[in-house]
């Protein structure tokens, strides 16, 4: 498999949901993945994404920072923001819990994300802002 | 400004309403989606809503919380929801979420 790396920076504006997902799409494109794992890696790029827009910037825009590394079979994705941090992980992760439900934000950004990759991890400082990682197999 | 497909055609018959929704269903076009279909709910008050998902090419869970919204205002008014037309990915993404306890699935 190639070794690719790409990383990208973006204001956190509701347009750039979409370009986060094409872009990681275009990316990963090369390592020829199923449409399925495609569709599974789009659907979680934009959850991460959302929630830098919706939750960690609410506040004031701010920007966020993606990179993507592909090597050995396996899609790396680390989304990351500098807002305002969470601050209880655990509960945040569970599935249908959202701060925003007058917003009609479901909950399951985090499920969706945990089910759709093989592994996530979310780091996360209140105040200062979140970082979340996404590692994928990709079958070759 | 003109579009290639309309993002969402709503038709409305008796008491039976049907959204055909397409493109992509993400947080940034939520919001007008849920207006135009809250204005058909308080407009025809449908026994049954369907939401038909058979154009739609991606879907986030901001698309979760439209439909339980949805689900929300159309059982307080005694209608029922039904969900139709998924496949694939955004099947997989109404599974977690178990819309199937919300809507009957077609
Ligand atoms: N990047 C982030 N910065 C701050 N808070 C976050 C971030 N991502 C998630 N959260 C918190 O975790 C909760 C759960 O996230 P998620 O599962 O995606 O559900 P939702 O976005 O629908 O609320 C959010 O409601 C929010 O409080
Ligand atoms: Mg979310």
């Amino acid at each position: 498999m190639i070794k690719n790396e790409m990383k990208l920076i973006f204001p956190s504006n509701p347009e750039n949901e979409r370009l986060a997902r094409i872009s990681v799409s275009a990316f990963i494109s090369e390592l020829n993945p199923s449409i399925a794992e495609i569709a599974e890696i789009k659907t979680a790029v934009s959850e991460a994404v959302t929630n830098c827009i919706v939750h960690a910037y609410r506040e004031k825009p701010g920007f966020i920072t993606l990179t993507v590394k592909a090597a050995n079979g396996k899609i790396h994705i680390r989304i990351t923001d500098r807002g305002c941090g969470i601050d209880d992980v655990k509960r945040a992760m569970e599935p249908l819990w959202t701060s925003r439900p007058e917003e009609e934000r479901a909950g399951l950004g985090f499920a969706v994300m945990e089910s759709f990759t093989d592994r996530m991890t979310v780091k996360s400082a209140p105040g200062k802002g979140t970082t979340v990682t996404l590692i994928k197999n990709i079958c070759c | 400004m003109s579009t290639i497909t309309e993002p969402i055609i709503i038709e409305a018959e008796n008491d039976r309403v049907e959204v055909f929704l397409s493109g992509d269903i993400d947080h940034k076009n939520a919001a007008s989606l849920r207006n135009d279909i809250d204005y058909a709910i308080d407009r025809h008050k449908p026994k049954t809503l369907t939401l038909n998902f058979a154009k739609v090419e991606f879907m986030d869970s901001s698309g979760i919380g439209l439909i339980m919204g949805r689900y929300k205002k159309l059982s307080a008014l005694g209608g029922r929801l039904i969900v139709s037309g998924t496949s694939g990915t955004i099947k997989r993404v109404m599974k977690i979420a178990g819309i199937e306890k919300l809507a009957e699935i077609k």
